[in-house]
């Protein structure tokens, strides 16, 4: 069924189309006085003026590895992050935790972590996926460097922008 | 002048004082007037879309080695320098399937007349009794349409040698529109020269001082009976001449050659660095001489009601051709609001309002001033 859509009447006014201009550039002029006499606030004038301090707790930053109140370093190496990655950004060489140490029974650590930050799009797909509340984004986001290899942060560059996380499931501890 | 230890004839003086008006006029007054025109166009476009626009420049110092960078004061006014030092060292590249000869001639063509224009409009009384206007031709406004009409072979010679589809329709698009709005653009200040009876600029400035502005008659004392009668085809001709000089001028809402949203840049989309700054730059150096032109023949040119000509000091000669770049500035923020505020036109609207609407109405708009001027007498 074809359906014949009327268009609509113009008046007279309207069709003249001048009267139209001048109500068009009365938005445009208004617009532009409110946003010159600061009426109108939207834009923030970095780097004089910067959202650090009221960014939204849901803000997705650069990716950090965290370590949790007794020193231990999360995550186990289970490459889970790095297969969903969408860009690839993760690279793990995962290494063994020696004979000895206190904590041998998670048996996995990662001897390397890198995580390209030109490559990462910050979707924080790691941060759900991983089993071990280990990697997280945080708020930081001016991150800069004068070279590829420069942006590229390797594991010591995670754990201090992640720094220390309580609240976390302790499920490596010794059962009750 | 000042003495010399020779004398010169008095056609080598007026060559010399002609070489510096037009060295003054193209590089102090033009070029920085369309680099400015550029800056204000991002400001007030960005202004009336609720965001602030360029609002700070600086030097990288950091990137030769220095601790920090050279912050420049004033907010973002040297952003023009910013942008003429980007486009001086962008890399110049001539794609390999173009006609090399049209593709380096045409941001020339584009470009040239609408400097050329500029000489024949008086953008000032008298300084130090020198005229300020490059050549006081007795046919002023003839030359201006005449030259103006030699933009459109810059735009279609860079639409069509630059051998892809988005360039040759921008091209093809603004050819036949340029044209198309010249028939308007001529006819309708006709009934200005069969009012003042005179294509000379100059003279005509000098007939709105003496008989008040042309769409403002009271600048000049209480307007006469047949100022009256006359008002209305002067205000027709005005609406009309400013909508032709939109059209002429590729500008919104007359702007399908360029329009960024189809055909990616339209006919100046192979352009890099240099060639395309000439695109751009012709384009707002056309935009001035239009306005320059409608405030010539429309606004008064460089008089104002209480302000006396140059010939009282060359306090006085500053203060008008200050006058008048006031004046063309109003015009030229006008033109960006417009700019910012209309959609643009489909072709085939675009089309049928030249070659029907205003076509017509400027033909019009002569038979009823002839007919009012042979019933006043």
């Amino acid at each position: 069924m074809a359906i014949t859509i009327k268009r609509p009447e113009l008046t007279l006014a309207e069709r003249a189309y001048l009267p139209s201009i001048f109500a068009g550039l009365m938005t445009t002029v208004k617009h532009f006085f409110s946003t010159l006499s600061n009426k109108t606030k939207v834009t923030m004038q970095y780097p004089e003026e910067k959202w650090d301090s009221h960014l939204p707790s849901y803000y997705r930053g650069a990716p950090a590895l965290v370590r949790d109140e007794h020193g231990r370093e999360r995550c186990v190496a289970c490459q889970l992050c790095e297969f969903i990655c969408p860009p690839r950004a993760i690279k793990i060489i995962p290494g063994e935790i020696p004979e000895g140490a206190r904590y041998r029974k998670v048996e996995k650590f990662p001897d390397q972590f890198d995580i390209d930050m030109i490559r990462c799009i910050y979707c924080g797909l790691c941060e759900e996926v991983c089993p071990e509340q280990a990697i997280f984004l945080k708020k930081e986001y001016a991150i800069t460097g004068e070279s590829r290899a420069d942006m590229v942060h390797h594991k010591d560059k995670l754990y201090e922008i992640g720094g220390l996380k309580t609240g976390l499931v302790h499920k490596w501890n010794e059962k009750k | 002048m000042p003495s010399l230890p020779f004398t010169l004839s008095p056609e080598v003086q007026f060559a010399l004082i002609s070489l510096l008006k037009i060295l003054a006029v193209i590089f102090l007054i033009i070029l920085p007037l369309v680099s400015y025109t550029v800056y204000a166009e991002r400001r007030v476009s960005a202004l009336i879309q609720d965001r602030v626009g360029p609002n700070r420049v600086g030097i990288p110092m950091t990137l030769f080695g220095f601790k920090h960078d050279v912050n420049l004061p004033l907010g973002g006014l040297f952003q023009p320098v910013a942008d003429a030092v980007k486009f001086l060292l962008k890399e110049d590249l001539t794609p390999a399937h173009v006609n090399k000869f049209y593709y380096w001639l045409a941001p020339a063509l584009a470009m040239v007349p609408a400097i050329l224009t500029i000489a024949v409009v008086p953008f000032g009384s008298t300084l130090f009794g020198v005229p300020m206007v490059i050549a006081n031709v007795d046919v002023g406004v003839l030359f201006v349409f005449a030259i103006a009409s030699l933009g459109v072979y810059g735009i279609v010679i860079a639409g069509w040698s630059s051998n892809s589809k988005y360039s040759f329709l921008g091209g093809v698009r603004s050819t036949s529109q340029m044209i198309s709005y010249e028939l308007a653009l001529g006819l309708s200040v006709v009934p200005i020269f069969l009012v003042m009876g005179t294509l000379n600029l100059s003279e005509i400035v000098n007939n709105q001082i003496q008989n008040g502005w042309t769409i403002l008659p009271v600048t000049a004392g209480l307007p006469s009976g047949r100022q009256l009668l006359l008002w209305i085809p002067m205000l027709i001709s005005f609406v009309v001449f400013t909508i032709a000089i939109f059209a002429e001028t590729n500008r919104l809402p007359f702007d399908l050659p360029e329009s960024e949203t189809e055909l990616v840049a339209g006919y100046h989309t192979e352009y890099s660095s240099m060639k395309f700054a000439l695109f751009f730059l012709g384009e707002y150096a056309a935009m001035i001489t239009g306005c320059s032109i409608i405030v010539t023949l429309f606004l008064g040119g460089w008089s104002f009601p209480l302000i006396r000509d140059g010939s009282h000091g060359w306090v006085w000669g500053l203060i008008n051709i200050a006058v008048f770049f006031a004046k063309v500035s109003g015009l030229l923020l006008f033109f960006i609001f417009i700019r910012w505020t209309l959609p643009r036109f489909r072709y085939d609207q675009l089309m049928r309002l030249g070659w029907i609407f205003f076509f017509e109405i400027a033909l019009v708009n002569i038979l009823v001033t002839a007919l009012i001027l042979a019933y006043v007498h």
